[in-house]
């Protein structure tokens, strides 16, 4: 079985984000980038599929500027098989990453996708569920369990009230939520090795795909401050306050 | 050798993470039990970090000096502790070997030193005889094709879990000095071999450190590294090499005693404002920034000389002298900024404090690090 993930570039988890002084984005310069940790994790399940005997190949593939080849090296030295850079400079959006996926999916007919839940910087948690429209595939999100059992993948999803059980038919898009596993480090050795496995580049022309954005971002502000709190010196106080001033009970 | 930048950064991004994120969460457990748990270790040997400076054709990831210094000061942001576990394999334990070994005594042994399967210890150091090493008193005496090993070591780093010692023995007795002495493979199998219970230390707890004790203990002939008579030379050469090791983990303490000592003078208000708006708080983070960046200019300039070629004996003593002794002010500073809680124990400057002393001592103290300096200069002037 051949498992594809998809593995974004985006900024690292432990970076504080700031806000560009013209307010058009977030400010890139400079700032360390690392691999999407939900597609950590779908990078990780892969493996253990295939140290499981379930998969026999994993294929990575990143979407974006030159950059994005070491998002790839990361994936290939933790034990993805070989990847895939489609190329392209400029902002991508969930639509034309779904679009641009799709695409490379048709070539190399996975038989399970796995992608992260949604990506740390724009929260977005669109691709996986518009891929599978696209490929008019099943589709499973928040997975944090997932068994493959012949030609069926039964996952557990997590939502509100608990566990949602599924059954899906492959090839089916899965996104992986954080409970799912903890990615392994990818060893120094691996990442060595990792240089020598091939990456292959494609462009959203070669794949019959215009990546244009489709929306138009009119403004990135921070977050208001938040208020300093209160200290109030008795229960009854708390209650009147609670009552006249939040209105909440 | 790692060659390319692409890959030398990932490689420091995955050490720095695996710091950050693995190590320093343990570092006050580790300090308490005086034990890094096997699964710290397992996570170190899957991570490949006891293979960095043993050559890639025994497995290891061949580090240039430069690469092994930038490693050594990711690792210092945590714990010595740590890095002690496998500082004596990709150190003194396996450059001897490396050095000096055979075809066949590197290929028994460097495999699984690199792979962790397999701990080294160096065992050099004896009661009497420290800075002074070449008057050990510790005999190998021939037997048939063989040697027997008799005499006691002493603070033997990793002794503990050692399976193979590199020891030092006097083989000619009429030769007073370092000249009567050579090395010797010894594995910890051997009949005739003790290790003592792990010394008390100061600082640094989860690193151990023992005697060992030889006791006719017999050597096939197959052991001695390098030829007879010229194990002191052997040893000189892997403390030579240490030294930068030594100066770059001093780096990595300072840096994390100088985060850890703003992050306190930002967050602690005295007077109504944060002590780092105090200027006398100020000099303090300034002077210690200052010495960190001198120490680790020195030590990358005084690697990457290494690597062309050049003889830098005299200046990587300078360099441990240097980044020891800058260490040892870093942390007395950032004791002094923290104040009283400086002194406590729920602070981890308190035991970056004890931690770092040891620096200043092992594999050459201070002094005879200054030694090596001046006789190079005189020696320089006379030739």
């Amino acid at each position: 079985m051949k498992v594809l993930v998809a593995c974004k570039r985006v900024i690292d988890y432990n970076v504080k984000v700031r806000v560009k002084a013209d307010q058009s984005g977030v400010d890139l310069q400079n700032v360390k980038m690392s691999m999407n940790p939900f597609d950590e994790i779908a990078v990780e399940q892969a493996i253990r599929l295939k140290e499981a005997g379930t998969a026999t190949e994993i294929v990575a593939v990143s979407l974006g500027a030159e950059a994005c080849q070491e998002t790839l090296r990361t994936a290939l030295a933790m034990g993805a098989d070989r990847a895939i850079h489609v190329h392209h400079d400029g902002g991508l959006e969930p639509l034309a990453v779904a679009k641009l996926l799709k695409a490379v999916i048709g070539a190399e007919q996975p038989s399970l996708v796995l992608l992260g839940k949604q990506a740390i910087d724009d929260d977005c948690n669109q691709t996986g569920q518009m891929l599978a429209g696209l490929l008019g595939w099943p589709q499973g999100t928040f997975v944090s369990r997932l068994k493959v059992e012949g030609a069926k993948v039964a996952a557990g999803r997590e939502v509100d009230g608990g566990i949602e059980n599924v059954e899906l038919k492959l090839p089916a898009v899965m996104t992986v939520d954080l409970r799912l596993n903890e990615p392994r480090y990818a060893s120094l050795p691996n990442i060595m090795k990792a240089r020598k496995k091939p990456i292959d580049k494609k462009t959203p022309a070669e794949l019959g795909v215009d990546p244009a954005p489709r929306l138009r971002t009119v403004k990135v502000a921070e977050p208001p401050k938040r208020q300093a709190g209160v200290k109030v010196d008795s229960v009854a106080t708390l209650v009147t306050k609670l009552k006249e001033e939040a209105g909440v009970i | 050798m790692i060659r390319d930048q692409g890959s030398l950064d990932a490689l420091l991004a995955t050490v720095r993470r695996f710091v950050r994120e693995r190590l320093v969460p343990h570092e006050a457990a580790v300090a308490e039990s005086g034990e890094v748990s096997e699964a710290l270790v397992a996570g170190m040997r899957d991570l490949g970090l006891f293979g960095l400076t043993i050559p890639e054709a025994y497995g290891g990831l061949g580090a240039t000096t430069e690469e092994e210094v930038l490693f050594a000061m990711e690792m210092g942001w945590t714990s010595p502790a740590f890095r002690a576990r496998f500082g004596t394999n990709i150190g003194i334990g396996s450059q001897g070997l490396v050095n000096g070994g055979t075809e066949e005594q590197k290929q028994r042994y460097l495999p699984r030193l690199a792979r962790g399967e397999l701990i080294g210890s160096f065992a050099l150091t004896e009661p009497e005889a420290g800075s002074d090493a070449g008057s050990l008193t510790t005999r190998a005496r021939r037997d048939g094709n063989g040697w027997v090993l008799n005499g006691r070591k002493r603070f033997i780093t990793n002794s503990p879990y050692a399976g193979l010692f590199t020891v030092f023995a006097r083989t000619d007795p009429d030769q007073a000095g370092a000249r009567g002495v050579s090395a010797f493979l010894v594995e910890r199998d051997t009949p005739g071999i003790s290790v003592g219970a792990p010394d008390r230390k100061m600082g640094q707890m989860g690193a151990h450190t023992a005697d060992v004790v030889f006791d006719d203990a017999h050597v096939p002939g197959d052991a001695l590294l390098g030829r007879e008579g010229e194990g002191f030379k052997i040893a000189m050469r892997v403390l030579d090499r240490g030294r930068l090791h030594i100066a770059a983990a001093s780096v990595g303490n300072a840096d994390r005693l100088i985060a850890e000592s703003l992050t306190y003078a930002l967050e602690r208000k005295q007077f109504g404002q944060p002590i780092a708006e105090f200027q006398l708080i100020q000099a303090m983070l300034a002077d210690s920034r200052t010495e960190a960046l001198a120490a680790r200019c020195m030590v990358l300039e005084t690697a990457r000389r290494r690597d062309r070629g050049e003889d830098v004996g005299a200046d990587a003593a300078s360099c441990k002298l240097f980044a020891t002794e800058m260490v040892g002010r870093v942390a007395d500073r950032a004791v002094q900024i923290h104040g009283g809680n400086g002194y406590m124990a729920a602070f981890p400057v308190e035991r970056f404090y004890r931690d770092v002393r040891l620096y200043r001592l092992y594999e050459g103290t201070s002094q005879i690090q200054q030694l090596v300096i001046a006789r190079a200069m005189i020696k320089g002037a006379q030739a």
